[in-house]
């Protein structure tokens, strides 16, 4: 309660400390980077765009790499984090968070970690026999014990592969339309009750994750010192411009309703975004990482460019674009507690540094799906070369 | 308990004005031995409570009581009084403060307009969203009427305190668990009234038990123009008040 | 070409594995959920007796009528005949069970004033004063009985 918090106007008493923190910031963003990744890996196998193969099992890597990782600020958040798996236990129905607890697992299990296997199975029954140590014995327990990679074993599993995806896709909109319904449910909170929520998190999502695929992809590429694969990255940027403009339209439409309707709770949120969050929302969110990218991207598709310039773009408005959707996330979670529900006043959110919530954690929460998928890659190769000698 | 004291409180039951199930509780009460008042039949009680805003003088008496009672940690409040201050015709305007949840009471200042005093406390509703929202069945509806949270079972996910329109919700930093009002279940299961309308001075709230058709409840809302906080919110607030200004948020 | 049951042997062994899993979970919950858990509703149930079991603070009225009945008789004809006793004296629960434990008598100058001092927002008829004024200094008991508030 002291005057360093930032409040402003009148606050109901218990409404002062902000009770989501940075780390709710990541989990949204995470998940979205998840169910993003898996659209584009799902677009080679369902949709047929042969142009993204080179990313497949990259952005499947990437989707599991980054799905391991997003309980992991919800646990840091939790008062009582041992007792977080009462959520499975006793899951309340009525609640959006303890069906989010199924729909994850569902998505881990079911989907990913099932299309990953199968994918790899011939790769990991193979490397099952040539590799010793403790590395040998993960991949010996990932074959279950049968090295069957006859035709008809491969048949089957490419056929189940198909039907896994096919399921997977409706799951990563689900997964991510789901975390939007868990803020577009609150009737309390004004600034997160509409029914668009699920949907632009769900494009949002879609955007984040293809751009976070693409400039992966690129990375990678550039690492391994290999030539880029010019079609793919087109093609994706592609993409990920289409599902751009979906995502700057619903956000704009949101926006205008808001502005039109000006119901109670307008005035309030107004005033917010012009101060509070105007750089995060106007600056960073809609300028940078909205219109800059949108506009970049749209220049790509309207003109003709070379490859390295053409690289170079992409790879700019990849980056922008991750910032943008960061901010989007910020702008939601942060946001969305700033005012009181009085609609009278204002609090501030006070990041701290090294705390079991601050900045520190929330860093090393963003590096960890790296490093995980940089585990993953050692475990199992994406790349299109070893691919094509299997 | 020491026999003299017994013989006393049965004579002494006998003329206070109490309920059956009050006297049998009293018993326990007094003796400070908590364990069960035998009588309490959950499913014979709603409760409720109402808040006549006429005769609020923002004493702070409530405020100081229930976090004497409930141990409430400061800064965090379990009830609290706001002062609406509505200048003119700007209804969407009002100046509001709540200096400490009013605990100690209100500095005078000039009032630019209609200014009155607002008591707010959980609304026990009926619809909680509060309770929708939990993933575990950490806090829930009771049979009785309350909105309770169980502290052994709560995860600190904080998205209840999310979901409760009115801010009534908090976390204790001493257990990490959410906290909020109980509406004294452990006294008005042992016919006590709530600690802040036993403080009440000028009984501007009043436990109710909608289910007891003997309650003074009953006239109360018949007889008077009621209203509920944000009943745009359909929560089922079952805490009433009387004289609630449409300023009021 | 079919696909033989040989060649579903790894998603046998799959499926065997999941089944595994899930009997595992079955288990682990069984033995996990609170006994009480359901009991009446989808909570435990064993919290609303926890929560019941609380002790109080504030003994109650009736509580301190059971001794004072002369005070409350003396208050009856008064303004503060409907004031709570511990609105004043504060929570007593541990006087009344052990009535050797002696309270402390408020201090009248910033009790009464906490009701009675005037306040823009308090009810037009409530009785209220600026203390400055009405009694520079002096103990508003010095003219006011607390139990019987005419003077």
């Amino acid at each position: 309660m002291q005057a360093a918090h930032g409040v402003e106007g009148f606050l109901y008493p218990n409404e002062v400390e902000l009770q989501w923190s940075i780390l709710i910031v990541l989990y949204p963003y995470i998940t979205g980077l998840v169910a993003g990744a898996f659209i584009l890996a799902s677009l080679e196998r369902v949709f047929k765009v042969e142009a993204v193969k080179p990313t497949y099992r990259l952005a499947l890597l990437t989707a599991l790499a980054f799905l391991l990782v997003a309980p992991l600020p919800l646990q840091l958040h939790l008062g009582h984090p041992e007792r977080s798996l009462e959520m499975y236990l006793t899951p309340h129905r009525s609640s959006a968070m303890a069906m989010f607890g199924f729909v994850y697992l569902w998505y881990l299990m079911v989907v990913l970690l099932l299309e990953i296997w199968l994918d790899y199975r011939k790769d990991i029954v193979q490397l099952s026999k040539t590799t010793r140590g403790p590395v040998g014995w993960i991949y010996k327990a990932l074959t279950l014990g049968s090295s069957n990679v006859s035709e008809g074993a491969l048949r089957a599993d490419d056929r189940i592969g198909y039907i896994v995806t096919v399921i997977g896709i409706p799951s990563a909109f689900l997964l991510h339309g789901y975390v939007g319904f868990i803020f577009g449910s609150i009737k309390a909170n004004p600034w997160w009750s509409t029914p668009l929520m699920p949907i632009v998190f769900l494009f949002s999502a879609m955007v984040s994750g293809i751009a976070a695929v693409m400039i992966l992809y690129m990375v990678s590429t550039w690492m391994r010192k290999k030539p880029l694969d010019t079609r793919c990255v087109d093609t994706i940027a592609k993409y990920l411009f289409y599902a751009f403009v979906i995502d700057f339209s619903l956000e704009m439409l949101d926006l205008i309703h808001r502005i039109y309707e000006a119901d109670e709770s307008f005035h309030t949120l107004d005033f917010m975004v012009q101060t509070r969050l105007y750089m995060s929302q106007v600056v960073l969110q809609i300028m940078l990482g909205t219109v800059a990218p949108l506009a970049v991207l749209a220049a790509t598709q309207l003109w003709t460019f070379t490859e390295a310039v053409r690289q170079r773009l992409y790879f700019a408005s990849g980056v922008l674009t991750l910032i943008g959707i960061f901010a989007m996330r910020w702008n939601v979670v942060i946001g969305g507690q700033l005012f009181s529900k009085s609609f009278l006043g204002y609090t501030s959110y006070k990041m701290e540094f090294a705390h079991r919530e601050g900045l520190l954690a929330a860093i090393a929460l963003m590096i960890l799906p790296f490093l995980l998928l940089w585990g993953l890659v050692k475990l199992l190769p994406p790349w299109p070369e070893n691919e094509a000698k299997a | 308990m020491p026999q003299g004291r017994r013989d006393f409180l049965e004579q002494a039951g006998r003329w206070l004005f109490l309920t059956s199930a009050a006297q049998a509780a009293l018993e326990f009460v007094v003796a400070g031995n908590a364990s069960a008042a035998p009588n309490y039949n959950m499913h014979t009680h709603w409760w409720a409570m109402t808040i006549d805003i006429t005769k609020c003088i923002g004493c702070g008496n409530c405020v100081r009581a229930c976090a004497e009672e409930n141990g409430v940690p400061k800064g965090f409040f379990r009830t609290w009084i706001e002062r609406y201050d509505v200048p003119g015709w700007e209804m969407d305007r009002p100046d509001v403060d709540a200096p400490n949840g009013g605990m100690d009471g209100f500095p005078d200042k000039p009032a630019k307009g209609k200014s009155f005093f607002v008591p707010k406390l959980c609304n026990h509703c009926a619809h909680s969203p509060c309770v929708q929202v939990c993933p575990v069945g950490a806090t829930f509806e009771t049979p009785d009427g309350l909105v309770i949270v169980d502290e052994q079972y709560c995860l600190g996910c904080r998205y209840c305190v999310q979901a409760c329109p009115y801010g009534c919700r908090y976390i204790n930093p001493k257990t990490n668990t959410v906290d909020k009002c109980t509406l004294c279940y452990h006294r008005i299961s042992k016919g006590l009234t709530t600690a802040c309308c036993e403080a009440c001075p000028t009984g501007c709230r009043q436990l109710a038990d909608l289910k007891n058709p003997k309650d003074p409840v009953h006239d109360f809302l018949r007889t008077n123009s009621i209203q509920v906080l944000k009943p745009q919110m359909a929560t089922g607030s079952k805490v009433y008040y009387r004289g609630l200004d449409g300023s009021v948020r | 070409m079919r696909i033989t049951f040989r060649d579903a042997a790894h998603l046998i062994r799959l499926v065997v594995v999941v089944l595994i899993a899930i009997a595992a979970f079955a288990g682990l919950r069984s033995l996990m959920v609170p006994e009480t858990f359901g009991q009446y509703g989808h909570y435990r149930g064993a919290a609303l007796e926890e929560n019941r079991q609380r002790a109080v603070s504030f003994a109650g009225r009736q509580a301190c009528a059971e001794c004072h009945d002369a005070v409350v008789e003396a208050k009856k004809p008064g303004k503060h005949a409907n004031v709570g006793c511990e609105a004043c004296h504060g929570p007593q629960a541990k006087h009344a069970e052990d009535p050797s434990l002696k309270p402390v008598k408020p201090d009248s100058a910033t009790l009464c004033a906490r009701c009675h001092e005037k306040n823009s927002a308090k009810p037009r008829g409530f009785p209220q004063v600026a203390a400055k004024e009405h009694n520079a200094g002096m103990a508003c008991a010095d003219c006011h009985q607390p139990h019987q508030p005419k003077i």
